[in-house]
């Protein structure tokens, strides 16, 4: 992991003391709650439905067992004992007093931690494929590439009032964990035919109300141009990103507007001028960074556990984990294990301050003290023997985090929704909810197989619906609230946008609706194999729209 | 309005020529683009400094060959969220060499006058009340370690070897 030194110790120290600034004068009222929004975002603070809501990043979705522990005690000490991990690998506090805001960054402080840059239209915080460093299918870990963007933009001095928020994923590996096509910039690590370390480099990807897939602007950006290739995207957006309308401000309507080549004619000019003038990344500073996230020391394993294979034989319970929740992991005799913030009917992405502290004990004892933060709500322990498995199983069924739902349908993104968040116009969390005690059965969970539920409660689409396999939107007409449902969404390498299959659907109904779905699915899929968004893309969405509607007509 | 200026206020004796108004017989005075453009011989052939004053949304390429001309730029801000005079700024700096002195006006506050200084401004026209208040009794708090380099001229030191880290010596 990244060790702070002097100056990054140094440095947010320093932005705690000017937020204190600013937090006093709001107290004060010298600054009005207008003059002192745009403050208070650029360091993660919203003011939501309810109360304040504190934003905390989690730079690249990477946490230690300390940073979790510290996590848990400001849940205890400030909110209501629980924490919500967000699609951004970041963590939300909901029940937030502004003053103790200053005090909560100073406890964040001492385990390296920050919410700067958590919002505001700013460069967000860099997130990364939660299995980097430890996937099997990995060219090289983005996490070095990640810190250093971290660093690079943290309090820009040119890119801190860009038209709109700035967000940029980084993935490593061919199979993309990180939704990079749906980031503004979204970078994959690649190597060319002489073996060097670049990026593709796909710009202008987004949800929200105009969903848009990025467009790939270089097929390789050597490494060192890094920084230099991405102050130049930056400054063409800055400059050239519609102002006039909060709703296409973002970049991918500036790439739009103007055309995917002209736009990388304007970023390569750029690129060629700026060569030169700014800052440059030796590989000796590329070598610094790369050595915080050097390999744990892994131990000499066999590929196989006999202790794994005994388990999997004797404890069904086990073997259901073993086939949703344990994945390869590159170095023999090891894995990585899904944490699963879905149990059934509660709020995706919650932990209780408890159950940090029992994930940051299981972490500390079996996965070398790491734990990452997936965008899909989830906890993640990256390093686990295989021959720990079932301990690991036994520690987290204790907490109530053994849910071995990873990828099924219970494992569902849901914004907050209506519940907490003051753009919401519907809620999301409830119909998350009533949907895991639907497929409660965790035979017919694994019967179905992959599917990717995703929930927003208004067009902004934090719940990423638009790259559901089902994706359901949360909307409202005449005080009432219904559910638009979209079909064959994916936020992976084979990125689409869902299709709008019909007319919405009330909340009473939708529960029923997505069952529908999913049992036409089931009839019509050629083998048990043949997942939900592979049949979907054979079909095509009339069988589904049919089963949904027939009845109507 | 007050002018910032090396970590001081200072008198301003520039003119600022509305442009529908007759340019004043003397006196160094600044106009905007377009003006400068429609009357770019009768300006430059004036014996004292000539300035520019850009508008956020303004492009640099039409006054770039001039820009060795100016004794000033100033950029205004319409609102403080509308970043785009920081990359003219940059481009000022670091692209073109221009080393007169480059001026922040219209919503200039204190919460960013870090990030303008960093950007290559050396002056700043603030209207806020509070702001020049700030500035009079130095009660701006601000980081001044940085992840990137400033914009050239800006005086700040690497405390280290690596590339992008500086340190603002102070605020003016």
């Amino acid at each position: 992991m990244y060790r702070y030194d002097e100056f990054d110790r140094t440095f947010v120290l320093e932005r705690i003391a000017e937020f204190r600034d600013q937090v006093q004068r709001r107290l004060s009222g010298e600054l009005t709650e207008d003059q002192f929004k745009p403050l208070r975002l650029m360091n993660g603070v919203y003011l939501q439905l309810h109360a304040y809501m504190l934003r905390i990043a989690i730079p690249y979705g990477t946490l230690s067992s300390a940073q979790l522990r510290v996590l848990a005690q400001i849940a205890r000490d400030h909110d209501r004992g629980y924490g919500h991990f967000t699609t951004r690998q970041n963590l939300q506090f909901n029940w937030i007093a502004l003053k103790d805001v200053p005090e909560i960054l100073e406890k964040l402080a001492s385990v390296e931690m920050h919410a700067i840059q958590t919002s505001g239209n700013c460069i967000r915080n860099v997130t990364a494929d939660h299995f980097a460093g430890a996937a099997a299918d990995e060219i090289a870990d983005p996490r070095p590439y990640a810190e250093m963007l971290r660093q690079w933009s943290s309090l820009h001095p040119e890119f801190t009032f860009l038209p709109r928020k700035f967000k940029v994923a980084v993935t490593g590996a061919p199979h993309d964990r990180a939704a990079i096509k749906v980031h503004d910039i979204g970078l994959q690590l690649t190597r060319d035919d002489e073996g060097r370390l670049g990026f593709v480099v796909h710009v202008g990807g987004g949800q929200g109300r105009t969903p848009m897939i990025a467009e790939t602007i270089r097929d390789f950006l050597p490494e060192e141009d890094l920084l230099a290739y991405c102050e130049a995207i930056l400054r063409v957006y800055n400059l050239d990103g519609r102002r006039d309308n909060k709703y296409k401000a973002r970049i991918k309507i500036l790439v739009h507007e103007t055309g995917a080549a002209e736009f990388a004619a304007a970023v390569e000019a750029e690129f060629a001028a700026l060569k030169g003038e700014t800052a440059p990344l030796p590989p000796d500073e590329v070598a610094r960074i790369a050595a915080y996230f050097a390999p744990p020391a892994f131990a000499a394993m066999p590929a196989r556990s006999e202790a794994f294979d005994r388990a999997l034989h004797d404890d069904p319970a086990f073997a259901r984990f073993a086939a949703r929740n344990v994945h390869p992991h590159k170095v023999p005799g090891h894995a990585i294990v899904t944490v699963s913030l879905k149990p059934v009917g509660t709020p995706p992405g919650d932990a209780t301050a408890a159950q940090m502290e029992a994930v940051a004990d299981i972490a500390e004892r079996y996965s070398f003290g790491e734990i990452r933060v997936s965008h899909e709500q989830n906890l993640v322990l990256p390093h686990v023997r295989r021959d720990d498995l079932p301990a690991v199983f036994a520690a987290l069924s204790q907490a109530e985090l053994a849910t071995p739902n990873a990828g099924l349908v219970t494992d569902i993104i849901s914004c907050p929704g209506l519940d907490y968040c003051a753009l919401a116009t519907a809620r999301s969390i409830p119909v998350a909810e009533r949907l895991t005690e639907r497929f409660a059965d965790l035979d017919r969970q694994h019967a179905i197989g992959d599917l990717k539920i995703k929930i927003s409660g208004c067009i902004n689409a934090c719940g990423h619906h638009h790259v559901g396999h089902i994706g359901i939107l949360g909307l409202e007409r005449n005080g009432e609230e219904f559910y638009q449902i979209t079909l064959g969404g994916s936020g992976d390498e084979s990125c689409a946008i869902g299709e709008i299959v019909g007319k919405g659907f009330s909340s009473a109904e939708i529960v029923d609706a997505v069952e529908t779905v999913i049992d036409t699915y089931l009839g019509l899929r050629n083998a048990p194999q043949e997942t939900f968004l592979t049949a979907y893309r054979r079909v095509g969405e009339a069988p589904f729209r049919e089963a949904l509607y027939a009845a109507a007509q | 309005m007050p002018l910032y200026r090396d970590g001081g206020f200072v008198e301003d004796d520039w003119l600022f020529p509305p442009d529908d108004a007759p340019l004043p017989a003397s006196g160094k005075v600044a106009v905007s683009k377009a003006r400068f453009s429609a009357e770019r011989d009768t300006l430059l052939a004036r014996s004292e400094a000539i300035g520019v004053v850009l508008e956020a949304g303004d492009r640099l390429d039409d006054i770039a060959a001039d820009l060795s001309r100016l004794a000033l730029i100033a950029i205004r801000f319409p609102k403080f969220g509308d970043g785009r005079p920081y990359s003219l700024a940059r481009l000022l700096r670091d692209r073109h060499g221009f080393r007169s002195e480059l001026r922040a006006t219209g919503d200039v506050l204190r919460d960013q006058i870090v990030p303008m200084l960093r950007a290559g401004f050396d002056a700043l026209e603030p209207s806020h009340p509070g702001t020049i208040a700030a500035l009079h009794e130095k009660r701006i708090v601000a980081v001044s370690h940085h992840y990137q380099p400033a914009a050239a001229g800006v005086s700040e030191k690497a405390p280290d070897r690596h590339p992008w880290r500086r340190i603002s010596v102070a605020l003016p």
